[in-house]
């Protein structure tokens, strides 16, 4: 179970890490989303993975920790605020540079603004 | 009293929420008012508080009065409660200039700003590692919404960088906090440190690869080298008040490498001892570096003083690796003066930029400011403490961390990168004020607003906080260095809030 949990954790991270490389912002925000998925389901395993114990008390033999469940909580709830911040910055910088990409502007377009002109821009 | 210690957290949160309700949200005056009264109470509170820590040492604020390592705690010691007093300080200037009219350009600046405030005073109080996470999450999505503030081109693409690289940073925050959690067992950072000490194998690996990934997270919001990218562009595009509040941002981040790498994986720590070292060494020092080719290659006054936190922020962790008390109570003391002092330097260049008409804030020949006695002076101070020049609180400063370098290996490295970067801010500000004050076409710009009265103010105090800090340096170094001895001392910092090992602990 470990092994396959770990498997799952490590290809969510790599999906989501070469996703946030990617130049257009729709790509990064789906990144992100896989990242912080993968976040959490680290913290969980973070308090050890058990089979058969609630994290109660005297209900059964095993227990398992409850700390890390508030964290994912926590984690998942913050997480969402942000992926649907990202989303809508994203949606806003399409608006207000005409393209979706990262920077703000194609990389061709800056090849021939270099050729174009040189400096004078911030 | 006993419930001080929540009180700059509890008291912007309030705030915040009560100018979004109707009969303040309909008016800016009512909420300007609301505002300014609000941070008026919470430097007395923040004074208060650092009187008491001062007094009493350090305090303890348990939440829900669960024990100790179980339940979450807020921790007052001198330190956290000079940051907090320093954040109430400047807050309250940044706030003022905002009220002048930045306020207008968009919805919601007033109950953002105290969210912001919120965020970093409960990051300098936690004494919970998580709940560290928590605050820098809130700081952080009030300063998005900051940030994008006014709107336009520059700052949406400033502002796009800037969420995505603090998105990565907060997940790879959690990996970090999940391996700590899973090796250590605990998230009250005084039990970390306690129990770090005896980790060994393969528990120490995993511990030492959690460690090295909240380095990663605070080196990217304190700008350490191969991470900074993002600043000066950021701190530049941001509106002057937001600019001025996100000075101390970067010094959170340092705050929290004091805090983790110092307290938790400082000398005490086993087979973890002094981890973060060996990288902050030659980070920092070519922090320092990649900050003073930034300031003779700003093209922008709001650039330049971008790039001028940059370098501050590198002689900063220059303090950092250099790990000693001494070292400590100097990048305090230099943390204070540099955050208001570049924060006045924001604001400065804002009125600069409004009344130079389309130069802006470039360095060319325009047309002659409409105050130029007023900013003259303002910039003159402030140009002499950030270069660190006698005698304003720069040159103290720079004397408390060049004297922390004590050996001779240290020295060969530390005095002449922080000697020569000096003298590059001396040229690069000596060339931007004569070329803003002096290099002018004679007339005057008819329609340039002129700074109003409230704006001048707020530059004014932070600017006076300069002399203030040369002038009370005795006692200012005094508290850094309390603070600074209570930091590195296992018995001051870590014994006394753990009452299960130490029975009659604080309260």
């Amino acid at each position: 179970m470990e092994g396959l949990y770990a498997f799952c954790v490590g290809i969510l991270t790599a999906c989501g890490i070469f996703l946030t490389m990617r130049g257009r912002s729709f790509s990064v925000v789906v990144g992100l989303t896989l990242l912080s998925y993968a976040v959490n389901l680290f913290l969980f395993a973070s308090g050890r993975l058990k089979l058969d114990a609630a994290a109660v008390l005297g209900q059964s033999e095993n227990y398992s920790d409850p700390l890390p469940q508030a964290l994912v909580l926590t984690a998942i709830v913050i997480g969402f605020a942000m992926t649907a911040f990202a989303v809508i910055l994203a949606m806003r910088a399409r608006a207000d540079l005409g393209n979706d990409h990262v920077d703000g502007r194609l990389p061709s377009s800056i090849e021939t603004r270099k050729s174009g002109k040189q400096g004078g821009q911030r | 009293m006993q419930h001080l210690a929540i009180l700059p957290i509890i008291l912007p949160l309030l705030t915040g929420a009560l100018l979004l309700l109707p009969p303040f949200s309909t008016t800016l005056a009512r909420q300007r008012a609301i505002g300014v009264a609000s941070f008026a109470l919470q430097i007395v509170v923040a004074a208060i508080l650092l009187m008491q820590t001062h007094n009493e040492g350090t305090t303890q604020y348990i939440l829900g009065n669960w024990q100790a390592p179980f339940g979450i705690v807020l921790v007052a010691d001198s330190m956290s409660t000079l940051l907090v007093l320093l954040c109430v300080f400047l807050a309250f200037c940044a706030h003022l200039y905002g009220c002048a009219g930045d306020d207008k350009e968009g919805a919601y600046f007033h109950p953002l700003f105290m969210f912001q405030v919120m965020g970093i005073n409960g990051a300098f109080l936690t004494g919970d590692i998580f709940n560290l996470f928590v605050f820098f999450e809130i700081l952080l999505i009030a300063s998005y919404a900051l940030l994008i503030h006014g709107g336009g081109k520059q700052k949406t693409q400033a502002t796009v960088h800037y969420v995505i690289l603090n998105l990565v940073g907060s997940s790879i925050f959690l990996f970090g906090l999940g391996i700590l959690y899973g090796t250590l067992g605990t998230l009250n950072m005084a039990d970390m440190a306690a129990k770090v000490g005896s980790l060994e194998g393969s528990n120490a690996i995993l511990a030492k690869i959690g460690a090295s990934m909240l380095l990663v997270v605070f080196g990217l919001k304190a700008a350490l080298l191969p991470l900074h990218f993002w600043l000066p562009r950021t701190y530049a595009s941001a509106s002057a008040p937001v600019a001025a509040i996100f000075a101390i941002m970067t010094k959170v981040g340092i705050y929290s490498i004091f805090r983790v790498h110092i307290m938790i994986f400082g000398d005490d720590a086993g087979e973890l001892a002094n981890i973060a070292q060996t990288w902050l060494w030659p980070l920092s020092l070519l922090t320092i570096c990649i900050g003073t080719v930034g300031i003779f290659a700003a093209p922008t006054l709001k650039l330049l003083v971008a790039n001028m936190v940059v370098l501050s922020a590198g002689s900063l962790l220059v303090c950092a690796a250099l790990q000693s008390e001494v070292a400590t109570g100097a990048a305090l003391y230099y943390l204070l003066h540099s955050t208001v002092v570049t924060a006045g330097l924001f604001l400065l260049a804002d009125i600069i930029a409004k009344q130079r008409g389309k130069a802006e804030d470039r360095f060319v020949r325009s047309k002659a400011l409409k105050q130029p006695i007023f900013l003259g002076i303002g910039f003159a101070v402030g140009a002499v403490a950030i270069i660190g020049m006698p005698p304003l609180s720069g040159f103290v400063g720079k004397i408390l961390i060049l004297q922390a370098a004590q050996s001779t290996a240290e020295m060969i490295w530390v005095w002449p990168i922080m000697l020569i970067s000096s003298l590059a801010a001396l040229i690069t500000l000596s060339r931007a004020g004569t070329t803003l004050f002096w290099r002018h076409s004679g007339g005057v710009q008819d329609d340039a607003p002129e700074a109003s009265y409230v704006q001048l103010l707020a530059v004014f105090l932070l600017m006076a906080a300069s002399p203030l800090l040369a002038l009370f340096g005795g006692s200012v170094v005094e508290i850094a260095q309390t603070a600074a001895h209570t930091l590195h001392d296992p018995n001051l910092s870590v014994l006394p809030l753990l009452p299960s090992i130490q029975s009659g602990g604080v309260q």
